[in-house]
């Protein structure tokens, strides 16, 4: 046998010394791209079956199992009785069509299912297709085509999406790029009225998916990059007149605030403070657009929905509170009156629109059970809000949060953390969250079963910089300079379980990408979640432990679904497009070059581009027999 | 600006007839000062491969700085018009020129959608794929009148010339510009390194719950 001479031992020490240092420095310090484990951290056990968040009395989830709102319920809930599908088989899940749109842009939507029909809606140029579910491989039944004008897609912040459409009274609702609400005949796909409600050469656009209730659609422009002034407006579900519309800014009378507006805290109260809180004129251009999601409670005949970003970014541009932007209206739904607002970002620093979903919920209390508003919001804070009152009842932090220092009971107001404000022409350090927030548009879901809320959400920071910016009709109203990078230890997304009584998290999945994706909470104790690049995941909601996943061919930004088919078993389905503001660099083709792209997205995104392709694909599985 | 430059800078040839250039970071000037900068920097070349050549090399560098800086300043001082077959190379190779375009960028929003070259709303500026055509002119007639898919036209808003500027700064993000003509910084309070990882280390659970949360599990 050969001796080890004592060069050899000295290197083979040196080796080791070196591995193991690097396995500690690698420990403290997670690569920006590490892989994180699927295994959930417990922070709390579960929530007692009396002590836990319960759905409204009026929202008992029909077991017909169909689909005909974005959100499930007019609650936000994103929740499914149906149980079919549950964790003891969740593994056992197979492909059964898919369903291509030819579109390689971000696909937010999710489909309907009503009866035995599909419908899938798809980002601009904005087309519907009716799936005939009875047929095998659910070939199209019909196509419409909306043909939106080329030039919305200059005017789109974020990619050109679009979060699909609402079903009611045997018609179909959506809206379009270029700012339009149609109706379409769902028997046959023929436009029954088309509304026009945004200018794009003022810079409007629309992209959320509109509310139907007692008989009005519910639609609210989008463009808080371009300085456009924010509304939301109810049509006539039969003809699409418009009923009411009301602005995020100016005098009282246009944002329909009168004898029954009766908010909170007393920075709300006081006459046309739509005018008084900008500077001059500065309301006219000043953003609060609810792109977002709209809940109704049909008792109290209230919808609930958030405003946007104030315009421009660039706070030292528009001194003031800067309403009614980045905060929460309630609306008396047959009026359109304003019944209370809360603005969670009062003179918005750092982009946090308040658009997020608004969970309306029963919660116990010494007291009896109390109607509040559940929001997972873009500060970061998880906010407990009285429905009928808006009284802020907890805001406890679901996100890294630094920008803020808590949310004071007693005002309302947060306190900012003064090193976080932005400066004129330098740039401020590590801002967390940064501009997409805590967690952006895609919504969570609640299951009453374990009384949690799931949330999909980032953890990113940003360095801000901003410039005076001025104002052209139709082109960005910023002044504001970012770039992003992932937050305190490494991970770039986090899957919450949240306890809304306790205000806690109760576990949580560290996710290398941001998540983008909504999440669906089902009876069968299963969390349907997807990840930018391209797993879509079945998890159990009372521990988060990973249940099942597949890789589709492109990453997840969309919003998982279930229903039951007209042969009776349960079906998930999911759209894999990876886009949207997080997923540009792919869909956009944009360059990671300069780290300021896509609003300072993309260089928190640089290995995304090896990660997922662009597409455009549906997913239907089921339990394979 | 001495009457020398003036004189090489009528006689500078329009740069659908100029030689193409050849590849090197200081070859990349045209006209007659170009010229001779060229050879007089392959003859300090030859001379500093060899070491008495050394001393004599640097020596014949010397008068060269003097030539490029002849070449550098081009700007038209009399505010006459400009033939538009030269219209391209006076822009692009002009730093006056190209710093006014880098302010119009941002003045008029330009950065808005297409970010410092890299896109968002509008498509990247820094890469070879132009969708309308990589020409000055192109791009001159793009800010100008928009396109069918979104970018919105200029004309009426900023003059022909200073759309020449913001084509040239455009160009200067992606083409081989002349070193003397580019700003040696950027001026984006935003686009420089963020602070490394040690920084931000310490990952403060969200509650005081969750801290002892996260110590037990021993995550932290």
């Amino acid at each position: 046998m050969k001796r080890i001479g004592p060069v050899a031992l000295l290197m083979g020490a040196v080796a080791a010394a070196f591995g193991l240092g690097a396995t500690a420095l690698a420990l403290r310090y997670p690569a920006v791209h590490a892989t994180f484990s699927d295994q959930p951290i417990a922070f709390a056990a579960l929530p007692a079956p009396d002590a836990r968040a319960r759905l409204a009395n009026w929202d008992q989830p029909a077991s017909d199992g169909q689909w005909a709102w974005q959100l499930g319920s007019t609650a936000a809930t994103r929740f499914s009785p149906m149980t079919e599908i549950n964790a003891s088989n969740v593994a056992n899940l197979k492909p059964v069509f898919t369903f291509d749109t030819g579109i390689r842009k971000g696909h937010e939507a999710a489909p309907l299912v009503v009866a035995d029909t599909m419908y899938v809606t798809t980002p601009y140029p904005n087309d519907v297709y009716a799936l005939d579910l009875t047929r095998p491989g659910a070939p199209v039944k019909w196509h419409y085509a909306s043909k939106p004008q080329k030039a919305s897609q200059g005017v789109a912040c974020c990619d050109v999406v679009n979060r699909g459409a609402v079903y009611g009274g045997g018609k179909l609702y959506f809206n379009t790029l270029d700012g339009q609400t149609v109706a379409l005949d769902a028997a046959t796909g023929h436009e029954v009225w088309k509304a026009k409600l945004a200018e794009i050469n003022r810079g409007e656009t629309i992209t959320m998916a509109p509310l139907l209730a007692e008989g009005r659609v519910l639609v609210g422009t989008s463009g808080g990059e371009m300085g456009v002034r924010g509304s939301l407006a109810a049509l006539d579900a039969g003809s699409g007149h418009v009923v009411w519309r009301a602005y995020s800014t100016g005098p009282d009378k246009d944002v329909l605030i009168g004898p029954e507006f009766k908010p909170f805290y007393r920075q709300d109260q006081g006459k046309d403070l739509g005018v008084s809180t900008w500077n001059p004129d500065g309301w006219k251009i000043g953003g609060g657009n609810p792109w977002g999601w709209i809940s109704y409670d049909p008792e109290l005949h209230l919808i609930f929905y958030g405003t946007g970003n104030p315009g421009p970014w660039n706070p030292n541009q528009r001194p003031g509170d800067n309403k009614w932007t980045a905060g929460l209206f309630a609306r008396d739904l047959r009026t359109g009156q304003a019944r209370w607002f809360y603005q969670s970002s009062p003179h918005d620093l750092f982009d946090y629109d308040d658009i997020n979903e608004s969970l309306l919920l029963d919660i116990p209390t010494p007291q009896g059970l109390r109607k509040v508003v559940a929001r997972p919001a873009r500060s970061g804070f998880f906010l407990i809000m009285d429905r009928l009152t808006g009284q802020v009842l907890s805001a406890k932090p679901y996100a890294y949060i630094n920008s803020m220092e808590r949310v004071d009971l007693t005002t309302g107001r947060p306190i900012m953390n003064p090193a976080k404000e932005p400066q004129s022409g330098r740039a401020t350090r590590n801002i967390c969250p940064a501009a997409p927030g805590g967690k952006d548009w895609n919504p969570s879901s609640f299951s009453p079963r374990t009384g949690l809320v799931y949330i999909a959400h980032n953890n990113l920071c940003m360095d801000e910089g901003d410039v005076d910016t001025n104002y052209i009709a139709g082109t960005p109203y910023l002044g504001t300079e970012a770039r992003m990078y992932a937050g305190p230890g490494g991970n770039r997304g986090v899957f919450t379980a949240w306890d809304p009584v306790a205000g806690r998290k109760v576990w949580e999945i560290r996710e290398d990408l941001p998540l983008w994706s909504g999440t669906l909470a089902t009876a069968g104790d299963v969390v349907f979640y997807g990840t930018m690049d391209g797993w879509f995941k079945a998890i159990d909601a009372r521990d988060g432990h990973l249940l099942w996943r597949t890789k589709l061919d492109s990453g997840i930004i969309g919003m998982p679904m279930t229903y039951k088919g007209p042969d009776g078993r349960q079906y998930v389905a999911i759209f894999a497009g990876v886009g949207g503001w997080a997923g540009g660099i792919v869909s956009g083709a944009l360059d990671p070059g300069d780290p300021t792209t896509a609003l300072g997205f993309v260089n928190a995104m640089k290995d995304l581009v090896k990660r997922s392709p662009a597409g455009g694909r549906l997913y239907v599985f089921a339990l394979s027999r | 600006m001495s009457s020398r430059c003036r004189a090489d800078l009528r006689t500078t040839v329009p740069p659908e007839e100029a030689p193409k250039p050849q590849a090197g970071a200081l070859s990349r000037t045209t006209g007659r000062g170009a010229r001779w900068f060229e050879t007089g920097l392959r003859l300090a070349q030859s001379l500093l491969t060899t070491n008495s050549g050394k001393k004599a090399g640097i020596l014949a560098l010397f008068p060269l700085t003097l030539l490029a800086a002849c070449g550098r300043e081009t700007r038209d001082v009399q505010g006459r018009m400009m033939q538009s077959g030269d219209r391209a190379d006076k822009f692009a190779g002009n730093a006056w020129r190209i710093s006014n375009g880098a302010r119009l960028y941002v003045w008029m929003n330009c950065a808005g959608c297409h970010s410092h070259g890299g896109g968002g709303m509008g498509p990247p500026l820094r890469d070879a794929k132009w969708r309308y055509g990589s020409s000055m002119s192109d791009m001159v007639f793009t800010i100008l009148n928009g396109r069918p898919n979104g970018m919105p036209p200029f004309r009426g808003k900023i003059t022909e010339e200073q759309a020449w500027e913001l084509a040239a700064y455009v160009r200067s993000l992606s083409a081989r510009t002349r070193e003397d003509a580019l700003s040696g910084r950027a001026d984006e309070p935003a686009n420089v390194e963020p602070p490394p990882l040690d920084e931000r280390k310490h990952p403060r659970a969200v509650t005081p719950d969750q801290d002892v949360a996260q110590k037990k599990a021993g995550t932290q």
